[in-house]
């Protein structure tokens, strides 16, 4: 998670949260509760993982955050400011991609971003051009520029949408599920672009369902099931709170099961060729000579670090599924 | 590179402030992208060829010397004189048009202007641009009416190219039988599709409004085009008289009195007034509407 920690120190005035929510709610008109008395912090600099299964209430926080929605009850604050009131003073700091790209079909690439930065009225238009240009450049898009967005594939509408978060250098950048759709290599370059605007200091808040690649670039993660905050903090104390599973591989597996019980494991699973649980508050090395002593033919011996798919399921009980 | 592009995410961001022509931007991207929809073209192409179709099928039916008139004075006004002057025929297509073409088209315009945007998404991140809610509506609603101008003059000059072609140009006679010079014709001309233009003004504002309240284009647009029927055909029905004067439409063919001589100012008053009201209105509700909406889509 190094990233950040550098800019972290950087940035003016970090002490305040980037976001902070504070019992944010929100009750759809249908009476659907999607989001329920959150409290979010992001802290400056971070690169901000949001986590949760289909429909958590991801995309209505940030509809929230971004001003697009009233909340139902509860309080918002973007950089500083409170939302939806101070959108005309905040959100030109603002960079989001929220909920997949939306595009004129009948406009080119570049038509599409000269259409998103004539809205915003602290853009200036006799840089226009150019920042555009260089959007376009920062996606790998510069090629298809001049192609109507209605030919583009859903990878490069994505690309789309992400240079026009990236039209005017922002403070934050509020991007829900943006590696939706593309290919290994894109999802790459995206990451890295994230990594790469995280060094210059902007804060990421990035929603996902995909924990490795929250693990891969985030500093701080939450995690949400069924519009309540269940974590938020550090990502490496998120997924140091889930531990790794004792994985022992020995074609004996029945002796080997029973002898790891007899010592206190927990949750012994038996596969082919492999015995593994929960291991218990002691030296591991201590199982491993248990084992040798019973006459179990040891192949391998080791603990599985914890990633934080472990850490979400130990934290919401669950997978990944849909909650009515 | 530009100089914000140079810079690294701080400081520069923050002094941002609106430029003092903050709305011209948006209005101008806003015109250039309704221009460039296949749909408003399609739109204007239609109202460019009724002009044409009145023309040819006055001439077809005059070619053996007789007047349309004969008939007996149905059909749009004015039709009959066209043989006489073609600069007549500028009138006789606005007045074919006014009832339905020209506030179909802009009924289509200004429903699909926030229901579209919403219909495919971008207006959420028009918003978060941010666009501003009132900023955007204001330049939807002016871009509507500039498309109003349009399509008025498109008829205008449609109708004046083959009027021009297809029958003698000369001093006119107006409704009062005076005659009037070619200058003079051409001058109220414009001046009548101006006031055409400006009748569509209430019409644009009911769209606007339909518009904000649906997240479906189509359907913002089949809505105003349906209420555009209806309030024409009730303000046939004789037990709704008293109604009359409110409906949009009422005033509507009150144009003609500017080729009276002098004008008769009266019903044209009354139309721009019930336009103005229109627009206050319905603009006053399409910003209720918008400024608290939750934007889903
Ligand atoms: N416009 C809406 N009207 C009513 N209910 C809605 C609306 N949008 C979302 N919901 C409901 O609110 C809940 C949260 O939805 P939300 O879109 O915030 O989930 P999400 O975490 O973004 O899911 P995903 O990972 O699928 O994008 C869901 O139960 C959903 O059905
Ligand atoms: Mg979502």
């Amino acid at each position: 998670m190094g990233p950040v920690s550098a800019a972290e120190t950087e940035v003016g005035g970090v002490d305040d949260p980037v976001i902070h929510t504070r019992a944010l709610t929100k009750r759809y008109r249908g009476g659907q509760l999607a989001v329920d008395a959150l409290d979010l912090s992001v802290p400056a600099g971070s690169v901000f993982g949001f986590l949760g299964p289909n429909g958590s209430g991801k995309t209505t926080t940030i509809r929230m955050l971004m001003g697009l929605i009233e909340p139902t009850s509860g309080a918002a604050r973007l950089l500083g400011h409170p939302m939806p009131r101070a959108a005309r003073t905040v959100l030109p700091q603002v960079g989001a991609l929220i909920e997949g790209p939306a595009l004129y079909g009948f406009l080119s690439g570049r038509d599409n971003l000269l259409r998103y930065d004539a809205a915003d009225p602290t853009a200036d238009p006799r840089t226009r051009r150019a920042r555009v240009a260089a959007a376009l450049q920062r996606v790998g898009l510069t090629a298809a520029a001049g192609k109507k967005a209605r030919a583009y594939s859903l990878g490069m509408k994505q690309r789309l949408g992400l240079a026009s978060a990236l039209l005017q250098p922002r403070r934050l950048l509020v991007l829900d599920e943006p590696t939706n759709g593309l290919d290994p290599q894109g999802m790459r370059e995206i990451r890295a672009l994230i990594r790469e605007l995280a060094a210059d200091g902007t804060t990421v808040f990035l929603s996902s369902h995909l924990l490795d690649e929250i693990e891969q670039v985030c500093s701080h993660a939450a995690v949400m099931a069924q519009g309540r905050l269940v974590v938020q903090g550090p990502v490496a104390e998120l997924a140091a709170r889930a531990r790794g599973r004792l994985v022992v591989t020995t074609p004996d597996t029945s002796e080997a099961a029973r002898v790891l019980k007899e010592q206190g494991v927990a949750d012994v699973v038996v596969t082919e060729e492999q015995v593994s649980g929960e291991p218990p508050e002691r030296e591991p090395a201590e199982l491993n000579a248990a084992l040798v002593a019973s006459g179990v033919r040891v192949r391998g011996f080791g603990v599985e670090r914890a990633s934080l798919e472990d850490a979400f399921v130990a934290l919401t009980g669950e997978g990944f599924d849909v909650a009515g | 590179m530009s100089r914000a592009d140079a810079l690294p995410a701080e400081g520069s961001h923050a002094g941002r402030t609106p430029g003092p022509l903050w709305s011209l931007g948006l209005f101008r991207s806003e015109l250039v992208i309704t221009l460039r929809r296949w749909r408003t073209l399609a739109l204007l192409g239609v109202l460019a060829v009724v002009p044409v179709l009145v023309g040819i099928a006055v001439k077809i039916e005059t070619r053996g010397g007789s007047s349309v008139g004969h008939r007996g004075g149905d059909g749009p006004a004015f039709i009959s004189q066209v043989t006489n002057n073609g600069l007549f025929l500028v009138f006789a297509a606005l007045a074919a048009t006014l009832p339905f073409f020209l506030p179909m088209a802009v009924g289509v315009i200004a429903g699909d202007s926030i229901a579209g945007e919403a219909n495919a998404g971008t207006l959420r991140y028009l918003l978060v641009a941010p666009a501003g809610r009132t900023r955007l509506l204001l330049a939807k609603y002016t871009t509507t009416l500039v498309f109003c101008l349009l399509a008025a003059l498109v008829v205008a000059v449609s109708a004046l190219a083959v009027g021009a072609l297809l029958f003698p140009l000369g001093d006119l006679t107006t409704i009062s039988g005076t005659r009037i010079s070619l200058a003079d014709g051409l001058g109220r001309a414009l001046l009548i599709a101006l006031v055409v233009a400006a009748s569509l003004v209430g019409v644009a504002a009911l769209g606007l409004f339909v518009s904000t309240l649906t997240g479906s284009g189509i359907a913002a647009m089949a809505t105003t085009v349906g209420l555009l029927i209806t309030v024409q055909i009730l303000d046939q029905i004789p037990q709704l008289d008293a109604l009359g004067p409110y409906f949009f439409s009422h005033y509507w063919l009150s144009f003609a009195d500017l080729m009276r001589d002098p004008v008769q100012w009266d019903d044209l008053q009354r139309n721009l007034g019930l336009q103005a009201l229109y627009a206050a209105v319905f603009g006053s509700a399409a910003w209720a509407r918008f400024a608290g909406k939750d934007i889903t889509a």
